[in-house]
């Protein structure tokens, strides 16, 4: 490996090792999303006279909600792409778009809760709505947090430019974004479509 | 090291993604439009789910990139196994466990 073909967010010992702890960190969320899970698993049965998730789950809303993650997984690969190729603006306005699809998921899933507490499910319905806010909760404020993470950071790019440090940085939010959509596709499958009626 | 910084079109990116849509669409079709049983269909999305997940670390994540790629991939696999122990063990414990006490 030649300095020349390194990506600059690897060229410093310290942005490696930031990387590699980023990594570990994402191992642990990997744990701590499998417990949410878990719980979920046990409790989904347990609606205590309250709806089902075939009763309040619409395919439609949810299509949607994983068409707009998967797209801003997508759009936050091409920033980075963008970023090695030293192409600051092209970075900046693919950063912008995976935050704007970012922003549509949470709006789409805050009306979603919004809606099935109309439909008379809220968190303290039952030890499904318990187990079911609480996952999606937990994911949504991962959402909400990596926004205004990025946010932050696409001020230092715009800033600074692509450095050592910023490529860093980005890169390792990039990282924790991917992850995000990976989580997503685990509840789109075990949560959504395992919950409706085929 | 992956070769994808410095090609001039991210093609790497542009498949993950139309893969990920196709995924999801076959597991959508999968659940609604075919007639398996139940557990069937759990089977056959959980792994296109796996698929996916797959395509987002290694195309989108680069996981297996850098000085020290292999202990990514330790560090995944040995998360995962974490998280199916929690999973299974938990069903298995709170499920099976709780009816054996009746």
């Amino acid at each position: 490996m030649t300095q020349a073909n390194t990506p600059l967010e690897y060229r410093s010992h310290q942005s490696q090792m930031n990387i590699l702890g980023f990594w570990i960190f994402l191992g642990a969320e990997i744990v701590l999303f499998s417990t949410l899970f878990a719980s979920y698993f046990v409790l989904e049965h347990n609606t205590a006279g309250g709806p089902a998730g075939q009763d309040i789950f619409i395919l439609k809303d949810v299509l949607i909600e994983t068409f707009l993650l998967l797209t801003s997984s997508f759009t936050a690969g091409l920033a980075i792409h963008f970023m090695r190729n030293n192409a600051k603006n092209d970075m900046i306005v693919w950063t912008i778009v995976t935050l704007l699809l970012g922003a549509g998921f949470l709006y789409m899933e805050i009306n979603e809760f919004i809606h099935y507490v109309h439909e008379g499910a809220t968190i303290q319905t039952s030890g499904f709505t318990a187990a079911f806010f609480t996952l999606l909760g937990t994911h949504g404020a991962h959402v909400t947090f990596g926004i205004i993470w990025i946010s932050l950071l696409l001020f230092q790019i715009a800033k600074r430019g692509i450095t050592e440090k910023t490529s860093s940085k980005f890169f390792i939010a990039s990282l924790y974004w991917h992850f995000l959509d990976v989580v997503w596709i685990f509840i789109f499958t075990f949560v959504y479509l395992k919950g409706m009626v085929g | 090291m992956s070769s994808t910084h410095s090609s001039r079109f991210p093609w790497n990116h542009l498949i993950g993604f139309i893969l990920s849509i196709a995924l999801t669409l076959l597991a959508v079709f999968v659940k609604f439009y075919t007639s398996f049983s139940d557990s069937i269909v759990v089977w056959i999305i959980g792994t296109l789910a796996i698929f996916q997940a797959l395509i987002q670390l290694f195309m989108f994540m680069h996981v297996t990139e850098g000085k020290e790629g292999w202990i990514n991939v330790v560090n995944m696999i040995y998360s995962v196994f974490l998280a199916l122990v929690i999973v299974f063990g938990s069903i298995w414990v709170l499920t099976s466990g709780h009816a054996a006490m009746h």
